[in-house]
């Protein structure tokens, strides 16, 4: 791998940049591998990575049905932060911002993390009540908040309109410093690059179309590329798990819906964090490239279609305006959708399944992006290893049948 | 200085000079002019600067699909950024200023940017800024940020209306150039509804500019003439200045109309500044038009370049030459048209560059005829002059080298065509199949989804009479699906008769030989060698490209660039255009004001607020106010500058030693009737319903199906086929939702019906141990006894000469009733009932009191003591959970971990300091001294100060907190003062007030 450097870039600029070598290798499959990735999304590539980093496992393939990174790893609103409720979240989501932290420096590729600080706005004595619980629940748990007061929260956003006789006025808000943003394409790209230079192939263009189960346990699968062997499988295709599950022969407690994200025109710079409102229903932060990105609330029916309907979009600017009615003249540039799969506490599954050596990791909602590093180094020791990390032994499927649930629907900050 | 105003032409009227300022100086041009028009025809060439080098950029096109020309617009509240200059309508005293230049349009420090352009490649950032540790967040970052925009938005709010409305129809037809003019007097002419929208200010497109003729009128004035008998047809909806912004299935399309941007800022008040409209048609025929694609070439970005359609627009429209001596450049037969306007118009070009060996036979004798020179088979390969062009270099091309000698053209303006790029856009949205069209060089739609069609240039026919016959026919089709008939009117003849085409030489740009940026996103920087870098690294898929390189994802969303990129990957990876593909096309085809998407649902109405029909008595009161749900309550009513806490006090001395009143209107309320209604209740609540008797109430509680506490109320049965249900305030529409869902979805077949009846009643609640006196006095004959009208039942009664449905139910532990009549009689009740208790003192209370009264008592409520996490046997009601009916969440009750017996259980909590108040939220730990991490073992749930008990007290969730009863935790406060970090509570048994239940019958 030809390391990244200001030097290097210099150095290539001599004979005009024609000497770069690919992020990755165009990598057909083979016929076997030891272990096999099924979704080349942020979090399989992450998982990639960490087998062949902390558990020297390099016979491995990550398929991806389309382009890396393509799937809800490129159409997030790039939102990190660790300030969940429960315990068992907060330590997941921590672990995986500690990672973040470093990651540029680990994947030689600049993620362009932007730790500007994250408000979650409370706007009724019900939002303050927990707000205040989880600034508490987070400090306990060793992760950074603070409770802000209004005029706190104006001091820090100075563009929130804080006036009290607004619809849903602003009592206060949580605030968690080191959260931020960080460029989301280049998460994936550098966790491909990074796999791809420990001898990860990753293919793309490649649909699995079939899993190959004998006597309860895995044995390879079927693809638009031919059949691939494997002895070990693990499916992380957000959007799509209950389908890979199927294909499995198993169940998911898992419900797909669109939701859609999009941008302003790009301007100059005038909101410096990031902001989130349960209550009014809006996220909103700004791009280093000047954009505002923002996400909206789930479409309530179920789709496999990457589309969601114009009338959430509606709403969304409604709250946004609400919050900051400066905003009212710039303008949307462009929408996207995206599907999720939510689980009904709104916590991932990351662990074994039914099927002997196939793992699964789904279930993020909303907000998957932030747990990448994290996601895909629990995983990885949970393949490796046949057992789960310590991390993500809450996480498991069974707890739908156990009924030890993860209720974090006030924590995920989109309304499901 | 080099555009200038022609003497003559163009449909700007030339009695009306308009004023306006660009960049702080004064300019002049007409009414009709566009600010590009104006600008082009001052002499402005340099109107902005791009977005990376800060490159001088001039206007580069006439339409939507304009990089360069983007300007910041009016000031103050009014200030717009990244406004494309090109469809600003011009008015009088318009101030425009160029946007991303710092400290000016001339001298601009972020040119500095060109000199570290062969550091500045494509995804540059992603290999660098990576050490030393801690910079990139205190010294890249901001760097990058600063640099980061192009306009900037406006520090006021917006002082603008905005609007929304719905239109159904048979047929929407977008765009009004000939092929949707003659769509839409097609199908309008066999009656059905139809909405034709256009962006322009004028119908016509293309007609605009053209000499040709339609049914012996001109181009213009047959398309003005035809919009106006549409216009004048009842059935038909014209929208003009109105941009159809996305399809969606089912024949959904949203389009922004822009009713007052060509007035000056607050000439229209009262009026819509812009208008969405959302369209429902059976059909749509998208006659989208396209657009010019540029030439990749060296230089290709400097002012003075521009498209070539643009430079034939600005002639013909606006009467505006955008060059002295222009020249143009191109591989297909449009230019030529352009040309020839421009010849005509007075301005003869100092040559035509034709990239092909052999021109268009007609067309070239024709310029010939005017005396310009034809070269043939050369191509560009550098263009002089920084700020504008000064001239060009040509050489012979072969291939995609060149030969031969160079040769330099003397010119101002190089007007460039490369292609025409149908403008799929929102048949990309509908994910419509599109197809590599080889002769055209682009793409154009090949399958399409039902109830769409496509006509004109948006479909790959370019040519006057193909256009319109394609609208026509698309039309014909229209009407004869939505009514059976068409084909009533022949196709309108279009002259003169047009050229056959000579095919187009596909170019994208020189692979060597030549030397200097060739842009592919002229707004984004992208060039040519960036595309080939991002291909060489792996990026394979167009999607990557995109992302890597960022073109397409500027303002104008790649409408010029696109194309050109889908080509030059391909080309570097050996690959057919077709198997690259293009991106996937998105909502908005224009940028769009988030004002115009929230329409009126901003400030006051961005959430209706919901009021109880005594919300008077209230306001009147000074109640002070809190948000629930969509309600607003009496959070509580202070007197003589009372503070909260002494206000709750006194309110909750009044109900425990006499009597309050308050108002329980905002309880949602649904009458559930119909034969199967008591089997269908007795589904969702934990405790039986079935077995509830006329004429009496009960307490319920229901779960979602993982068997957690949802919402709660009392249940009344009215007749035995009818029961009417109370839910929390803010749960009202989420159980109605619940009924529903099970109802239509797993129990069709139950006989029930459920309607909201929240607005009909209007409830005030009377509680107290003086409560039933102050009922004796508003109803003297009847027996209130506890005898006579026991607990938890109800009767419909007369009171205080109203007809009331009066229930004995009670939510502070005291003797209490509620009163319910219907809405309109909610404030002669309020009244009826604060009369006849002022003698015992009657105090109204407001959600607090209710709040404190409640937790005195143990009584959970939605929202403190649950969370979505909590069952009804951690809330201590085991009792009410019937063991022999089946209920929604009775088998979640019995996993492994729900059934657990040490979950978090609801107890009291009584501060070891009377006068602390615990904060709501607080975590609760086992040890006195804070550390991190910490096990929590709960957290408070509520907390009060309670004048009953004479100290504080909390109600709190706690592992296995009953079998803890006694035990000390201690909560760590959020904002902990000086010394002190933790406030230490005993558990208590929940019920901290009568826990007998003594006082509930007075």
């Amino acid at each position: 791998m030809q390391r990244f450097s200001f030097f290097q870039l210099a150095l290539n600029a001599l004979d005009r940049h024609r000497s770069w070598p690919a992020f990755w290798r165009a990598a057909a499959p083979r016929e076997s591998y030891d272990t096999v990735i099924v979704g080349a999304g942020g979090h399989g590539l992450a998982t990639a990575y960490y087998l062949a980093k902390n558990h020297g496992i390099t016979d491995v393939a990550v398929l991806e049905k389309g382009w890396l990174g393509g799937g809800n790893t490129g159409r997030n609103t790039t939102i990190i932060r660790s300030n969940y409720l429960w315990d068992e979240s907060a330590h997941l989501y921590e672990h995986a911002l500690k990672l973040w932290e470093g990651l540029s420096t680990e994947l030689n590729l600049n993620v362009m993390l932007s730790q500007r600080g994250v408000l979650n706005l409370a706007h009724n004595l019900h939002d303050v009540r927990e707000g205040v619980r989880r600034v508490q629940a987070n400090r306990l748990n060793g992760i950074d908040a603070e409770w802000l007061s209004p005029e706190q929260v104006k001091e820090f956003c100075p563009i929130i309109d804080i006036d009290a006789r607004r619809r849903h006025p602003v009592l206060g808000a949580t605030l968690q410093r080191r959260g931020g943003v960080a460029r989301h394409d280049a998460v994936a790209w550098g966790y491909a690059r990074a796999a791809d230079a420990r001898g990860v192939d990753i293919v793309q263009n490649c649909e699995v179309t079939g899993i190959d189960v004998e006597n309860g346990r895995i044995t390879g699968l079927q693809t638009t590329r031919g059949a691939i062997r494997a002895r070990r499988v693990g499916l992380v295709a957000a959007g799509h798990s209950s389908v890979l599950a199927g294909m499995a022969g198993f169940r998911l407690p898992v419900q797909s819906h669109p939701l859609q994200a999009l941008v302003s025109e790009p301007i100059k710079p005038i909101l410096d964090c990031v902001v989130m409102s349960n209550a009014v229903h809006v996220y909103v932060s700004q791009s280093d490239k000047g954009e505002l990105v923002m996400g909206a609330g789930i479409d309530a029916f179920n789709s496999y279609a990457q589309r969601g309907s114009f009338h959430v979009i509606e709403h969304q600017m409604g709250a946004l305006l609400e919050l900051f009615p400066i905003f009212s003249r710039l303008r949307m540039m462009r929408t996207w959708g995206g599907i999720v799969d939510v689980c009904p506490d709104a916590s991932p599954i990351i662990g074994r399944t039914p099927v002997d050596g196939l793992f699964i990791n789904c279930g993020w909602g909303t907000g998957g992006f932030k747990a990448t590093p994290g996601s895909g180094w629990v995983f990885a020791h949970t393949i490796a290893t046949g057992e789960p990390h310590p991390l993500n032994a809450p996480f498991r499927l069974d707890r739908f049948t156990s009924g030890a649930l993860i209720d974090e629907h006030g924590a995920a900050a989109v309304a499901h | 200085m080099t555009g200038y105003r022609l003497p003559a032409g163009g449909a700007v009227d030339r009695t009306r000079p308009l004023g306006f300022t660009f960049d702080g100086r004064d300019r002049s041009g007409f009414a009709g002019d566009t600010l590009a028009s104006a600008l082009i025809a001052a002499g402005v060439r340099v109107v902005g600067r791009s977005f990376k080098y800060h490159r001088p950029r001039g206007i580069y096109s006439a339409g939507p699909e304009e990089p360069s020309a983007l300007v910041q617009l009016g000031r103050g509240p009014w200030s717009e950024p990244n406004v494309r200059a090109t469809q600003v309508d011009l008015y009088a005293g318009l101030e425009a200023s160029p946007v991303n230049v710092w400290p000016s349009l001339r001298f601009d420090a972020g040119a500095i940017n060109q000199f570290l352009s062969p550091l500045l490649v494509a995804g540059f950032y992603y290999k660098t800024f990576l050490g030393p540790r801690g910079w990139w967040r205190r010294v890249y970052e901001p760097a990058i940020r600063r640099m980061a925009g192009m306009g900037k938005a406006p520090d006021e709010p917006d002082p603008d209306l905005y609007d929304h409305a719905h239109v159904h129809a048979d047929l929407l037809v977008v765009g009004a150039g000939p092929a949707g003019l003659a769509a839409a007097r097609a199908a309008a002419a066999a009656g059905i509804r139809v909405v034709l929208a256009d962006d322009g200010a004028q119908a016509g497109g293309d007609l605009l500019t053209s000499s040709a003729t339609i049914e012996g009128r001109p181009g213009a004035a047959w398309a003005a003439e035809t919009a106006a008998a549409l216009g004048a047809m009842s059935d038909v909806t014209v929208l003009s200045r109105t941009t159809v912004l996305g399809l969606y299935d089912h024949g959904y399309a949203v389009a922004v109309e822009r009713r007052t941007d060509h007035r000056p800022p607050g000439a229209c008040p009262g009026h819509a500044r812009q208008r969405v409209w959302h369209v429902r048609a059976a059909r749509t025929i998208v006659a989208a038009g396209s657009h010019e694609r540029p030439l990749l070439f060296a230089g290709n970005d400097r002012p003075g370049v521009m498209l070539s359609g643009a430079v034939r627009t600005y002639a013909r429209r606006f009467g505006v030459a955008c060059g002295r001596s222009p020249v143009f450049v191109t591989n297909n037969d449009s230019a030529y048209v352009a040309a020839i306007a421009l010849a005509d118009a007075g301005v003869p070009p100092v040559a035509l560059v034709d990239l092909r060996p052999v021109p268009p036979p007609a067309a070239s004798k024709a310029l010939a005829d005017r005396g310009v020179e034809i070269l043939a088979g050369r191509v560009p390969v550098a263009v002089h002059g920084r700020a504008g062009v000064r001239g060009i270099d040509v050489r012979a091309l072969d291939g995609d080298r060149t030969t031969g000698s160079l040769r330099r053209l003397e010119c101002d303006l190089v007007a460039v065509s490369g292609g025409w790029n149908p403008a799929v856009h929102l048949l990309g949205q509908l994910r419509a199949g599109l197809t590599w069209d080889e002769a055209h060089a682009t793409f154009r739609p090949e399958t399409l989804p039902a109830g769409l069609a496509v006509a004109g240039a948006a479909g790959g026919t370019f040519s006057l009479a193909g256009c319109i016959a394609a609208g026509h026919a698309a039309g014909e089709d229209a009407s004869a699906a939505a009514r059976g008939r068409g084909g009533r009117r022949p196709v309108p003849a279009t002259a003169p008769e047009e050229e056959a085409e000579t095919p187009l030489l596909p170019f994208w740009g020189l692979s060597q030989g030549s030397r200097g940026k060739a842009f592919v996103d002229l707004q984004n920087d992208v060039t040519a060698a960036d595309i080939a870098l991002a291909a060489r690294e792996g990026f394979h898929s167009v999607e990557h490209v995109k992302r890597y390189t960022t073109s397409g994802m500027g303002t104008d969303q790649g409408k010029l660039g696109n194309v050109t990129t889908v080509a030059l990957l391909s080309r570097a990876l050996a690959r057919p255009m077709g198997e690259t593909g293009t991106t996937t096309y998105r909502a908005p085809y224009v940028p769009v004001a988030y004002g115009a998407l929230a329409g009126r649902h901003v400030g006051a109405l961005f959430d209706p607020e919901r009021i109880t029909p005594i919300h008077a008595r209230h306001v009147a009161a000074h109640a002070v106010f809190e948000n629930v749900g969509q309600w607003k309550r009496p959070h509580y009513f202070p007197r003589n500058a009372e503070d909260m806490a002494r206000a709750v006090e006194r309110e909750c001395r009044a109900v425990r030693g006499a009597v309050g009143m308050m108002d329980a209107s905002t309880l949602g309320k649904i009458e559930v009737r119909g034969p199967d209604a008591a089997r269908f209740l007795d589904r969702f609540y934990v405790n039986p319903i079935a077995s509830l008797v006329v004429g009496a109430c009960r307490y319920g509680v229901m779960c979602r199906e993982d068997g957690m506490v949802f919402d709660d109320g009392v249940v009344m049965r009215l007749a035995p086929d009818r029961f009417f249900v109370t839910t929390t305030t803010g749960g009202a529409a989420r159980v109605l939702d619940w009924f529903e869902e099970w109802h239509q979805t797993e129990w069709p077949e139950l006989k029930v019906f459920s309607t909201s009846v929240t607005e009909q009643w209007a409830t005030v609640a009377v509680a107290g141990p003086r409560s039933r006196d102050v009922l004796a006095r508003l109803m003297p004959e009847a027996d209130l006894s506890a005898a006579a009208f026991a607990f938890m039942t109800f009767r419909d009664v007369t009171v205080a000469g109203m007809p009331a449905r009066l229930a004995r139910v009670s939510f502070s532990g005291e003797l209490a009733f509620e009163i319910s009549v219907e809405g309109t009689l909610g404030e002669a009740m309020w009244d009826a009932v604060a009369e006849a208790g002022a003698p015992f003192g009657i105090t109204p209370y407001g959600t607090e009191a209710m709040h404190v009264l409640r937790a005195e008592k143990g009584f959970f409520m939605v929202g403190h003591e649950t969370d979505g996490t909590v069952t009804p046997i951690d809330l201590g009601l085991e009792r009410m959970v019937a063991k022999r009916k089946d209920f929604l969440g009775k088998r979640s009750l019995s996993r492994d971990d729900t059934a657990r017996s040490d979950r978090k259980q609801l107890v009291a909590l009584l501060p070891d300091d009377p006068g602390t108040l615990l904060d709501e939220g607080a975590q609760l730990v086992d040890e006195a001294v804070l550390r991190t991490p910490m096990p929590m073992v709960g957290h408070v749930t509520s907390s009060y100060r309670s004048a009953a008990l004479g100290r504080t007290f909390a109600l709190a969730l706690i592992r296995n907190g009953r079998a803890r009863i006694g035990e000390r935790v201690y909560a760590p406060l959020v904002r902990p003062a000086a010394g002190e970090m933790m406030v230490s509570a005993v558990i208590a048994e929940p019920v901290l007030y009568d826990p007998s239940g003594a006082r509930r019958d007075g």
